[in-house]
């Protein structure tokens, strides 16, 4: 179903006419709904698929949310961002947009498609709020890749999971530093296990419930593997 | 369940653990379960590991080759970091904690790889390393961003090989980026970008998609579109590098 087309989905006993995909027509609708509190206010859910389909759309639903989030970044730039900062942000901006490109033209016909963000827990005007969200969807994102690895068949698209890991822990890295410099921090002992070394791998199980919190889109990944 | 942090747990109380635990003699953990529960070690996770081990099938001879080569490259890492915290005068005390959380986890991941090899381990190398390293910072840093930067590589460019070593491949992208991370956090200190964008690099190709003409990157830099990727490098590619530091 392509954007702008109208789809009736049943929430409940309720007829609810969604324009799929369309961003800002699905924020006037749940504008129009009221708040997010209400139960009736989803919109239809996006189902990442099965198999390899299915982990790489769990990795393009990712890279969404994280290019969503630095796009307002650095369109409403918190109070006192240094030309630094701006730089760096941009940057990672930037790297999660490829991504998000890379792996809808990768998906193809088996794209989900476009997320809703929620960004309504983040204070975008103040540097600890957006650094702190900036920092939580970096580490979930490297831990999203590491549990996620295991569960790809197609060696290139291991590979491919590999590139785009590492760019995320160095931007996990260079927030952190930002928080605190030249601290322990960019490395932590709170998401590398200082006894072994090893940085947080989680499942679809573990990431998705968290990511859901700053998508409005439900997301429903039954399907994918285990 | 993070195995290997169990496995680290069970270490502190049976210190000869990591011989137990090699590739190939895995099923004799079948016999720890008693004693893991003594630690502390909750009966349903003993018993999960128990049955993991005894479900996995031998590692093989990529992957153990692969691991003695990541050991190889952790003793390298950790043998450099333990060397310029212990010059005096080297590490300045505003850097002092970013070196020493980036040594810790050098030592982890030798003593974690040395555990899993098991006898198949290869002994730590003698290195050598290029004059002023322990002298001047600047050129310690250099080694480092050079020795962290290859690290992701290395390892990145071994995952595909993993495919049917599930276990292994999952604490290979665990190490992976933490090196990233690292890698990052020296180039921060040395004033460059924490991504590499490598200017040689001249086509945008990832995975079969032209980066250069998907949509919504118009304004998007080559040097960004370099750095949304990190490339990978061969076994070969990685030993020429580390040569030098071979005695």
């Amino acid at each position: 179903m392509l954007p702008g087309q109208l789809e009736p989905v049943w929430v409940g006993r309720r007829l609810f006419l969604r324009y799929a995909g369309a961003l800002t027509a699905g924020g006037m609708l749940l504008a129009a709904c009221g708040d997010e509190e209400n139960p009736t206010t989803v919109t239809a859910p996006v189902d990442l698929g099965s198999g390899d389909t299915g982990i790489l759309n769990y990795a393009y639903a990712l890279e969404q949310l994280e290019a969503a989030f630095y796009t307002q970044v650095v369109a409403s730039p918190f109070s006192g961002m240094t030309d630094a900062e701006k730089t760096l942000l941009t940057d990672i901006r930037d790297h999660e947009i490829v991504h998000r490109e890379f792996f809808k033209a990768a998906l193809g016909a088996n794209a989900i498609g476009a997320l809703t963000p929620n960004f309504a827990s983040v204070n975008f005007s103040d540097r600890a709020s957006v650094l702190g969200a900036a920092k939580a969807f970096e580490d979930l994102g490297v831990s999203a890749y590491n549990g996620a690895g295991t569960l790809i068949t197609n060696p290139d698209y291991i590979t491919i999971a590999g590139k785009i890991v590492s760019v995320e822990a160095r931007h996990a890295a260079a927030i952190r530093d930002l928080l605190n410099p030249k601290s322990a921090d960019f490395a932590g002992d709170d998401v590398v296990d200082p006894t072994t070394g090893l940085d947080a791998a989680n499942a679809p199980t573990v990431v998705l419930p968290i990511a859901q919190k700053y998508v409005k889109t439900q997301i429903t990944a039954n399907n994918l593997p285990k | 369940m993070n195995l290997l942090k169990l496995i680290a747990d069970i270490e502190q109380v049976d210190p000869e653990f990591g011989d137990r635990y090699s590739f190939h003699s895995r099923r004799n953990l079948l016999k720890f379960s008693s004693k893991l529960i003594a630690a502390g070690i909750p009966a349903i996770v003993a018993g999960t590991l128990n049955k993991a081990l005894a479900q996995s099938t031998t590692p093989s001879q990529t992957a153990i080759d692969i691991a003695n080569y990541a050991l190889t490259l952790e003793y390298l890492e950790d043998d450099f970091y333990r060397m310029g915290l212990a010059a005096q005068g080297l590490v300045p005390t505003s850097d002092q904690k970013v070196i020493a959380q980036i040594s810790k986890h050098e030592t982890a991941h030798v003593n974690l790889l040395k555990a899993a090899l098991g006898t198949l381990a290869v002994a730590k190398p003698t290195f050598k390393y290029p004059t002023g390293t322990f002298t001047s910072y600047p050129t310690f840093l250099a080694t480092a961003r050079a020795l962290e930067d290859t690290g992701v590589q290395a390892y990145k460019g071994q995952a595909a090989a993993l495919v049917n070593d599930k276990a292994i491949l999952k604490v290979a992208l665990q190490i992976h980026s933490v090196e990233a991370r690292h890698a990052a956090e020296i180039r921060r200190i040395l004033g460059l970008k924490s991504w590499v964008s490598d200017t040689t690099q001249t086509t945008f190709t990832q995975g079969g998609v032209n980066l250069k003409t998907l949509p919504n990157v118009s304004g998007i830099s080559d040097d960004n579109l370099r750095g949304a990727f990190d490339e990978p490098l061969t076994k070969a590619q990685v030993l020429a590098i580390a040569a030098p530091f071979l005695g």
